[in-house]
């Protein structure tokens, strides 16, 4: 119970530093992403202000045998750079350019009563299916030996 | 360079900064929000009741700022509802293909010197500036 308390306190603050930093304002997203035009470079700001924090702070906590509601730190288990990283890293990125909306902002917008972040987040979740059910198609036509 | 907001997207940027450290430090989680929306459909009950109500606070942080400042930036009209489709379906599948978003990889996998994750981060915002290039200085 107290794990969801602080999940709620977590997505709370979250949602309100994408709105303070104007992350879930598309227009200001593409004039970030735009450099040869009339250039906002205002979001690159946002992630100093992000990694100041948790560059910190994660160096500290993870020093911890464990987290304070858990057994155990739950950390990616990948390490290499693989081709599905950067392929589906470039594709998002071309998402987030058409849109202009990264996951995080999509689903915060849903409580600015948003159309495009309704939309967003369906459209995400499509996508999360479509490539679910293209991974398991490939899979087994070249089943992993 | 007019609408330069450099303070409050500092501002902002940390308290993401805070709300990915209280993730970690009480949950033991990474904050990517692609992970946690995917995993709503796929985890067990006991893994799917934090997930969901942390989305719940990202929408509730955004209806507290909202009342708060209501006029603090104008929201985008008149954009093409299918680009907006085409590009959340385009986020959809690559995030989960590459394993992350601006969050996970962003601000979660840099602040952990993950190699991946910097990486991902070169590669989504070298495509994310090169579409809006095409879109808005060649078509």
């Amino acid at each position: 119970m107290k794990k969801v308390f602080i999940a709620l306190i977590s997505g709370i603050i979250f949602g309100l530093g994408l709105s303070l930093s104007q992350m879930i304002n598309p227009n200001k997203v593409i004039n970030f992403l735009d450099i040869s035009g009339d250039w906002d470079p205002s979001l690159a700001f946002v992630m100093l202000g992000a990694l100041l924090v948790s560059f910190i702070s994660f160096r500290l906590i993870l020093k911890k045998p464990e987290p304070i509601l858990e057994e155990s730190f739950h950390l990616s288990k990948h390490s290499n750079i693989d081709k599905p990283l950067l392929v589906g890293a470039a594709i998002f990125g071309i998402g987030w350019g058409v849109s202009g909306y990264c996951p995080g902002p999509a689903v915060a917008n849903l409580g600015t009563g948003s159309l495009e972040a309704l939309v967003m987040v369906v459209s995400i979740y499509a996508g999360f299916f479509f490539q679910k059910w293209f991974a398991s198609r490939t899979s087994m036509k070249h089943p992993p030996s | 360079m007019e609408n330069f907001t450099p303070v409050s997207a500092l501002l902002g940027g940390a308290l993401i900064g805070l709300s990915v450290t209280i993730l970690l430090l009480f949950n033991g989680r990474m904050a990517g929000i692609s992970g946690i929306m995917n995993g709503l459909f796929y985890s067990p009950k006991s893994e799917y009741i934090w997930r969901f109500t942390f989305l719940c606070g990202l929408i509730i942080g955004a209806i507290i700022f909202k009342f708060g400042a209501p006029d603090f930036f104008v929201a985008r009209q008149d954009y093409p509802l299918w680009l907006v489709a085409l590009g959340g379906f385009l986020v959809g599948i690559g995030t989960r293909l590459g394993n992350g978003c601006t969050s996970g990889h962003g601000i979660c996998g840099i602040a952990n010197l993950s190699k991946r994750s910097i990486f991902a981060t070169l590669t989504f915002m070298l495509t994310g500036m090169i579409t809006v290039y095409i879109m808005r200085h060649v078509l």
